[in-house]
């Protein structure tokens, strides 16, 4: 029982940041229909740039907490200069194009912020610093740190925050109009060009404080970090159903748990031995014959995103799939 | 037609001009080494040795370290006048430089082969010894590595490959000897990072273990690029093991380390050298403390008394890793050489093989792979955010560092110097 809620805590931390990045992806997708696949380079790009400013900042004898809150509140701006470059100077001209242009030019980006951060930082793996003292709390079983706290709180601030803004303000009205329908959006008034750069620029400023968050987390970074976070939180974004901002925050969260929970019992599922189906040479007193390992861990968003796209392609709250294609 | 004719003539010419240059140059070089030399009285016997290890680049400060070891073997043979062959031996070092690169080392081999040494000590990496033990081969040349640990080196089958410093693949049962020896767990878990190096090291840390009559978890594998390894400890800590068992590098070790703490997991954590670096305590933090791991070879401060003080007031400075290792291959091949009387590679090379040689390293002879037998391991623990050996494991048998030391008769004094090591490693994997 104990495991099971440690895993379950576990999941949701996870899920809360591929929730944030999740949400960066389903807002472009919501009202240009494009899977920005650089996404998850601003997210690197943002851990990156934490990594190299929180020993300068904590060389000045700040507290922890507040030195890794001025590190993202030092990738932020960063990160929303990258987004609305790559919106303004990749995106833009290719508006009009057929679908499958930016799709490729995204890639490309991808790439090319890749490569750029590899030159910046190396290529080897970094230790992101951690100052952030290790606090710990009983919570039924399960240890929470205060940096899983930490994240989850954070998380569910910037949730709340985007839904507020989507739902509540001009800017978001202006946003879901331009996604219903840009023409008519233009017509009303609405500056097309300028919500769609806003929004890439929000979506990159909350990539920012996730990766911050990622490299806390983990205590590392690496310039090939972003493209299998941005790998699952896109899976996120689809299972929640792209383009519906709650969607993204769900789809998000029931990803983290799944894999957490997949790479937490896949090994003791498929120990043949436990089955009794194993070869008897291994399972020889209290052998393990193990078909699938934790390091199957990766596969899970794969395999949610496949079993979404083939049986509800829609995802769990999508609605406006096909409207517009 | 014609003139085509001509111009490959005039070119074939002129490339016969060029290489006819490069020759004259190449016995101007020898002779220079020769007029160096004092003139001896007559008759002697010019004996040219070989060192190969990388002299430019991120880890050239190892290679002149094992540069160093061969070339105080060298001079205190000239000192002795060994006779060889009835007539006195004189020593004339051949270095090269491969700058750890593999193509760059097939190139210098090549060129020792040319220079016609008697035998090589080298080289400093595997990733560039075993490339160039090929063109050793051929030639029927012996060469003795100090420092390259990567078992494919001797598995090759070349009679004329030796190393006189452990293997990665003996590394496992020396770590797992030692926890069962001196931490006693009733239960361990084993995780690998899925590559050939992880899943190879934590096997024969299994295999040991088990001998032990220890229990072991069923194996969990992340990957040589996981981050997240909670959903992994999670598991093991509702096992509760008594110690982990790690395959793999820092890059994925430290991590796991880090958030094993966090869940608030108790037990002691082994590494293999591929986590057994400095860096283990910016990527863990503060958990790193406590940590076990090990490395092939001893800590230089550990190798013979006389050694050490021959090398520091030959060079003002304290060996940094292998040199004590190089030094031994070098007098190995001198020692073959006087037993066999005959500096000729084929005659004897068949002594070398069955040489028993007591050197700065302690007790050397070869196995019928060529390599060490019973080559030692240094355990290490992580204290203080350095690593610091705390025991030697050779042959099954744990020694503690300080007892192996006083062994040795090696001043006690000696702070460790493992992050090298890594370094060492860390460069071969780039290339």
């Amino acid at each position: 029982m104990d495991t099971f809620v440690q895993q379950l805590v576990n999941g949701l931390t996870l899920g809360a940041v591929y929730a944030v990045v999740a949400l960066g992806y389903t807002m472009v997708y919501g009202i240009i229909q494009l899977i920005n696949f650089a996404h998850g380079e601003v997210v690197m790009i943002g851990a990156m740039v934490a990594f190299t400013v929180i020993p300068i900042l904590a060389a000045g004898g700040l507290p922890p907490v507040l030195v890794v809150a001025l590190g993202a509140l030092c990738a932020v701006p960063v990160c929303m200069v990258v987004g609305y470059a790559m919106e303004r100077f990749a995106y833009r001209p290719l508006r009009g194009a057929p679908r499958l242009a930016p799709l490729i030019v995204a890639i490309g980006v991808s790439i090319i912020l890749q490569h750029l951060a590899m030159m910046i930082w190396s290529r080897n793996v970094l230790a992101f610093p951690q100052i952030i003292p290790l606090l710990t709390f009983e919570f039924a079983g399960a240890t929470v740190t205060v940096v899983q706290l930490g994240i989850l709180g954070v998380c569910a601030a910037m949730m709340a925050g985007l839904a507020w803004l989507v739902y509540r303000t001009r800017l978001g009205r202006a946003m879901r109009a331009s996604a219903e329908n840009p023409r008519v959006a233009a017509l009303m008034g609405v500056d097309v060009d300028r919500i769609i750069a806003t929004t890439f620029v929000i979506g990159a400023a909350m990539a920012a404080v996730a990766g911050v968050m990622f490299g806390t987390y983990y205590g590392v970074a690496q310039y090939t970090m972003g493209s299998i976070l941005g790998l699952k939180a896109f899976s996120a974004a689809v299972l929640g159903g792209i383009g519906n901002v709650p969607g993204a925050m769900l789809g998000g969260i029931v990803l983290g748990v799944v894999e957490a929970l997949g790479a937490g019992y896949i090994g003791d599922l498929t120990d043949l031995c436990r089955w009794g189906i194993g070869p008897a040479a291994h399972c020889a007193d209290g052998g393990h014959f193990v078909l699938f390992g934790s390091n199957y861990q990766d596969v899970f968003a794969f395999v949610v995103l496949i079993l979404v796209l083939v049986f509800r392609p829609s995802g769990l709250l999508g609605e406006r799939v096909g409207e517009r294609a | 037609m014609k003139n085509a004719k001509l111009a490959l003539t005039v070119l074939a010419a002129s490339l016969a001009a060029v290489g006819c240059g490069e020759k004259a140059e190449e016995k101007k070089k020898v002779a220079e080494v020769k007029k160096d030399a004092p003139p001896p009285p007559p008759p002697t016997i010019e004996i040219r040795i070989g060192h190969v290890a990388p002299l430019t680049g991120g880890i050239a400060h190892l290679g002149k370290d094992n540069e160093n070891g061969v070339r105080l073997a060298l001079e205190e043979a000239n000192e002795a006048k060994i006779k060889i062959e009835g007539k006195e031996a004189k020593f004339v070092p051949v270095f090269e430089d491969d700058q750890a690169d593999p193509k760059v080392g097939t190139t210098v081999a090549q060129k020792l082969v040319d220079a016609k040494v008697a035998g090589v000590v080298g080289h400093l990496n595997s990733g560039t010894s075993i490339p160039a033990s090929a063109i050793y081969h051929q030639a029927g040349i012996p060469m003795i590595s100090g420092s390259a640990t990567n078992p494919k080196l001797t598995e090759q089958g070349f009679k004329n490959v030796f190393r006189v410093v452990g293997r990665d693949d003996q590394q496992g049962p020396a770590i797992a000897s030692y926890l069962a020896a001196t931490r006693k767990p009733k239960l361990v878990a084993v995780i690998d990072d899925a590559t050939a190096y992880g899943e190879g090291i934590a096997n024969e840390v299994e295999k040991t273990l088990k001998a032990a009559n220890i229990k072991v978890l069923a194996r969990e594998k992340g990957t040589d690029k996981t981050t997240d390894w909670k959903a992994v400890l999670t598991k093991l800590r509702g096992r509760n093991p008594d110690a982990v068992f790690y395959g793999g590098m820092d890059a994925t070790g430290g991590p796991l380390l880090k958030q094993a703490r966090e869940l608030g997991m108790k037990a002691v954590f082994t590494f293999g050298d591929g986590a057994c670096t400095d860096k283990m305590t910016e990527l863990a933090g503060a958990a790193a403390e406590g940590m076990l791991c090990s490395q092939a070879g001893i800590p230089p401060q550990a190798a013979d008394k006389k050694f050490l003080e021959a090398y520091k007031k030959k060079f003002n400075t304290d060996p940094i890793l292998y040199a004590p290792f190089t030094y031994d291959a070098a007098k190995m091949i001198i020692t073959a050489m006087q037993k066999a009387d005959s500096a000729d590679p084929a005659k004897y090379l068949p002594v070398l093989a069955k040489l028993e040689y007591t050197g700065a390293t302690g007790r050397i002879a070869f196995d019928d792979k060529g390599d060490r037998k019973d080559a030692e391991m240094t355990i290490f623990t992580l204290k203080g955010g350095k690593l610091e050996p705390i025991a030697i494991v050779k042959g099954g048998q744990t020694i503690a560092y300080e007892e192996f030391v006083k062994g040795a008769a090696a001043p006690a004094a000696a702070a460790p110097a493992p992050a090298p090591a890594a370094e060492a490693k860390k460069e071969e994997a780039k290339k």
